[in-house]
């Protein structure tokens, strides 16, 4: 069984697009082997900027000969018939079988597909997948009209076995495969051939590359920790950094330098930042200082003088970088210091959106909502104003000019330079948590307050202007501000009613837009929060028709509440009682709403022992005796385990009755006694929740 | 050559200059001279805007001096200028070997990627104001970005086949990377040891603090606004101005017309640098612009120049 191999050799690959072009490259082979009919034992794709590789191991020599037979039409059918099978099956009429069939007599085409040498497929598969491979961008180049990500210059596709190598016959675009490439692009240029994966991929090593990003990785990971230990420093971990490295070179040569003394002031996230946007270093912190004091960055080559040329250029351009961020960070010191009212001055003039004002006018909203929201989480009203006014003032740094995504951490260090207190400080930084579902929740109050403010601002605002997300689209982020409203409620466990903690943004946008009423768009929002809502239990276990079964209750705009509503029904619900109950539950509401819906009337009142007539049924009435003052005492106090613990003693009784009584008698009293009894058991559940939207 | 490379390295901002062009002239170029517009960048240049369309070869490299008024720094910041220079060279088709003529060049300055950190980044290249898009990379020498490599996709508007190799180095940068220079003004513009030893300062150092003031200051907006309209009017005209000449030759305008884009486009930048221009008008100002652009490239591809030799 030969093994495959493929290099398509090019100019530069994008970092960022190489993982995905080495998935799409193995499936795109396999899946054109498969279908015409080979089998393989295993694959593996690589990929360094210049080479996209993919090894097959065990392939078949040959496709099986197939022999496949098609049905065709009768004999007596039109000759249109006749004539479009033979079309399609590129047979004559005299090569077709004729065959009794049970309407009579058919005609089949038997056609015998001789096996084909692998080396047949593989060229039709490789020319195939090359034409269409799904890079995210292609381009042309020269005057030809072949696209790929770069200019590509070589193809590699060879088939091997004990017998030796055999280059697959093929050629895209001009370029004929062939059973060479090229080492490092300046340590070892020349062309050279290889006869299997193992020849390429050591070859390739004595070429100065190594072929898996993996490796190239895990080198990288390893030398930064060695050459950050041996100062005594450590390596600021970042993911996705290593990947995007790794994807820059072929020969990876991690080289590490100190950042100079003048820069050290300079916060950590703008040193971080800086180095990472701007030149892809990795930071190395001092444990000892708390402080980044190094860099590492990874070369491509090996030099005569270890790479000192190296280092000493990419010193002197990170000095560059870090100067302009002294110069941008001194600045917007000295604004700071003054109390930052160029930038208060500064926000009139950035519009926020054009119907709802500048970025000035939504701050003073914030401040205004944030006050408000203040008591519900326990910050002091004026410090939850106040630092609603500061949060948004470093927009107009230069720092955050610059480096946008330090939004938010620069609005710390401004607010304290400025004297501000640190709560306050706090929530300039964390106001924009959480971004995403994974990212923290801020629970400290003033922070919570702004955070809060923010969002409400947002969501009311464009709901009252009427640009709700719509499909896939949402322009503003409204799905994530409002899950972040959930998260901050359920997070810090805030009560209170939604809808009332949104009045005050529903009547400042009314004023603004000089509209009447925002009732409607709030309660439009509130059906947004409570999908949101669902996402978010369903994430943690709890289904969509327990939400709906708590949500159909009053107070739904309580999301604390229907949290802890919800986890006591999904709680009860799991057990066998729990079911039982919610049949009984359900098959007493069905035949209680057949009723009421035949006579035209509610029955919810005066159900009277003295006309029961089994002992199920005074059972039942001796039980929602007990039950009922036990459920509303605890959905009073809110102890839902109680409440269901309550009604789950419901679920003998309500079954012994329902199987022991005929409800719709011939005597009407006895009926309607029978009836308003079971409007009790429909009143105790409703107590709880709607239990007639549960499924099952 | 076996000589060290100190004694290769260029001393001063023109010997990169030369051996940049002697390079290229080596490499089969012609060698053009700058453009007599004000633009914004070497591209701006005819010899790449309208020679990357249509079928015919092309080669040119040159030098072009680019404005960028919001750059300018009074002449203080050490790296950054309202009027510095491109090196620029168009090739079409794009050769194969275009990375190696590129690294070649790159030896040529003293740069030798043995020695040096060479790496393609990627880097898309797109001008909002030429309709021009292309994919290639920023060259990164140690960390630092030496020139834009690009092939040319789209050229206003129109699918470039064949496709031009462009490359684009910002020369007072990689001079002073080459020379070791902290300060761009303090950089050597001709050989230290002449007679008459010039720093780029004694150059330009005045020049940066006139212009500076003028682009941020004074540069007359309402002036400024009526050469903006002026330019697109009589380019329009001049697209749209009849086949013939007085005498009957059909002689197409594609370059006059040209000429009045890169004004406006000029203009556009000065207004913008006097901060007159709204984060709205400017969408559309480059929308203006870009039609302009759009314009002259269809009229350019009515004439020879654009045309197979038959």
């Amino acid at each position: 069984m030969p093994d495959l191999l493929i290099e398509l050799f090019s100019e530069e690959i994008p970092a960022r697009m190489q993982a995905r072009a080495r998935a799409d490259l193995k499936k795109l082979v396999t899946d054109g082997l498969v279908e015409a009919g080979l089998t393989y034992r295993s694959a593996g794709a690589f990929s360094t900027p210049r080479r996209l590789a993919l090894s097959v191991e065990g392939l078949d020599a040959a496709s099986k000969p197939v022999r496949e037979e098609r049905k065709g039409p009768r004999a007596d059918a039109p000759d249109k018939a006749l004539e479009g099978f033979l079309r399609s099956t590129g047979l004559t009429k005299d090569q077709l079988e004729l065959r009794d069939d049970k309407k009579g007599q058919v005609y089949f085409a038997v056609i015998d597909r001789p096996g084909r040498p692998a080396a047949e497929i593989v060229g039709e598969v490789l020319a195939a997948a090359i034409r269409n491979f799904p890079w995210p961008k292609s381009m042309r180049w020269g005057d030809g009209s072949l696209r790929w990500v770069r200019p590509l210059h070589l193809i590699l596709c060879i088939l091997s076995d004990e017998a030796g190598a055999e280059v697959v016959p093929l050629e895209v675009d001009g370029i004929a495969a062939g059973d060479t490439t090229r080492g490092h692009r300046f340590m070892a240029p020349d062309e050279f051939s290889v006869v299997d994966f193992d020849d390429y991929a050591a070859k390739l090593r004595r070429a100065k590359v190594m072929l898996d990003s993996a490796e190239r990785e895990g080198a990288i990971a390893q030398e930064a920790a060695n050459l950050a230990f041996a100062r005594g420093w450590e390596i600021v971990e970042d993911p996705g950094l290593l990947a995007e490295v790794a994807g820059l070179v072929e020969w990876p040569v991690p080289l590490m330098g100190e950042i100079e003394a003048r820069f050290l002031d300079l916060p950590p996230e703008v040193l971080q930042t800086s180095m990472k946007e701007h030149q892809k270093f990795f930071s190395a912190r001092n444990p000892k200082t708390g402080r980044i004091e190094g860099f590492v960055t990874v070369a491509n080559i090996e030099t005569p003088d270890d790479g000192a040329t190296i280092l000493a250029g990419n010193q002197r351009v990170l000095a560059a970088r870090l100067s302009d961020a002294v110069f941008f960070w001194e600045n917007d010191l000295r604004v700071a210091k003054a109390g930052m009212a160029d930038w208060a001055e500064g926000l009139k003039s950035v519009t926020f959106h054009n119907k709802l004002g500048s970025q000035a006018d939504r701050v003073a909203r914030i401040a205004a909502l944030a006050r408000e929201i203040a008591p519900l989480v326990g910050a002091e009203p004026d410090q939850a104003a106040r630092a609603a006014e500061l949060a948004k003032l470093d927009l107009r740094s230069e720092m955050v000019g610059e480096f946008p995504e330090l939004q938010g951490t620069m609005g710390r260090y401004y607010a304290l330079a400025a004297g501000e207190a640190e709560a306050v400080a706090d929530a300039a930084r964390d106001h924009y948590s959480p971004l995403g579902p994974g990212d923290a929740v801020p629970d400290a109050p003033v922070s919570v307050a702004v955070a809060l403010a923010d969002k409400i601002d947002t969501l009311t605002g464009f709901w009252a202007i009427d640009e709700k997300p719509t499909g896939s689209k949402d322009p503003f982020a409204l799905r994530r501000a409002a899950l972040g409203v959930v998260r901050l409620v359920l997070g810090n466990g805030i009560r209170g009613n939604l809808l009332e903690i949104m009045t005050p943004a529903g009547l400042m946008l009314t004023t603004l837009l000089k509209t009447s009423g925002y009732k409607s768009a709030h309660a439009d929002l509130l059906a947004f929060f409570h999908d949101r809502l669902k996402v978010h239990l369903r994430d943690q276990g709890i289904r969509h028709d327990i939400i709906d079964a708590v949500l159909a209750q009053p107070g739904n705009d309580d999301l604390v509440l229907v949290v802890n509503r919800a986890t006591a029904l999904n709680e009860m619900l799991s057990t066998e009682d729990g079911q039982n109950l919610t049949q009984g539950l359900k098959r007493a509401s069905n035949i209680l709403a057949q009723a009421e819906e035949k006579d035209g009337v509610e029955y919810s009142f005066g159900a009277d022992p003295k006309f029961a007539e089994t002992g199920a049924e005074r059972a039942l009435f001796a039980a929602l005796d007990a039950a009922e003052p036990a459920i509303r005492a605890a959905v009073a106090k809110e102890d839902f385990p109680a409440a269901m613990s309550a009604i789950a003693g419901l679920r003998a009784p309500i079954d012994a009755f329902l199987d022991a009584v005929q409800v719709n008698t011939e005597n009407q009293i006895v009926r309607r006694n029978r009836l308003n009894l079971l409007s009790r058991i429909r009143a105790a559940g409703r107590e709880i929740a709607d239990f007639t939207r549960i499924e099952g | 050559m076996t000589s060290p490379r100190s004694d290769a390295a260029p001393r001063c901002f023109q010997d990169v200059i030369l051996r940049l062009q002697n390079h290229w002239a080596k490499s089969g170029c012609a060698i053009l001279q700058p453009y007599d517009m004000e633009v914004g960048a070497g591209t701006f240049h005819p010899a790449t805007t309208l020679r990357s369309l249509g079928p015919k070869p092309w080669a040119a490299a040159y030098v072009q001096p680019s404005r960028r008024p919001t750059d300018g720094r009074y002449g203080e910041n050490p790296n950054r200028l309202q009027h510095y220079y491109q090196y620029q060279v168009i090739i079409k088709p794009s050769p194969p070997n275009l990375q190696e003529l590129y690294l070649d060049s790159l030896r040529a300055i003293g740069l030798d990627p043995l020695v040096h950190d060479v790496r393609f980044v990627e880097d898309d290249w797109e001008s909002p104001t030429l309709g021009a898009w292309g994919l290639g990379w920023e060259v990164w020498c140690d960390g630092m970005e030496v020139s834009q490599f690009t092939y040319f996709q789209q050229v206003a508007g129109y699918d470039c086949a064949p496709v031009s190799g462009e490359l684009t180095y910002g020369l007072e940068r990689l001079a002073m990377y080459v020379l070791g220079a902290e300060h761009v003004m303090e950089m050597p513009f001709n050989d230290p040891d002449s007679p008459i030893p010039l720093l780029y300062g004694d150059i330009f150092r005045q020049t940066e603090e006139e212009y500076s003031r003028w682009n941020f200051e004074q540069a007359d907006t309402g002036t400024l606004f009526q050469h903006f309209r002026d330019a697109e009017a009589e380019c329009e005209r001049i697209v749209t101005a009849a086949e013939e000449d007085s005498a009957g030759r059909r002689i197409l305008m594609a370059h006059p017309a040209y000429d009045q884009a890169i004004k406006a486009s000029h203009v556009f930048n000065l207004l913008d640098a006097r901060g007159v221009i709204s984060v709205t008008e400017r969408a559309d100002y480059i929308r203006r612009v870009r039609a302009l652009t759009r314009k002259c490239a269809d009229l350019f591809m009515q004439t020879g120049l654009a045309q197979v030799a038959a």
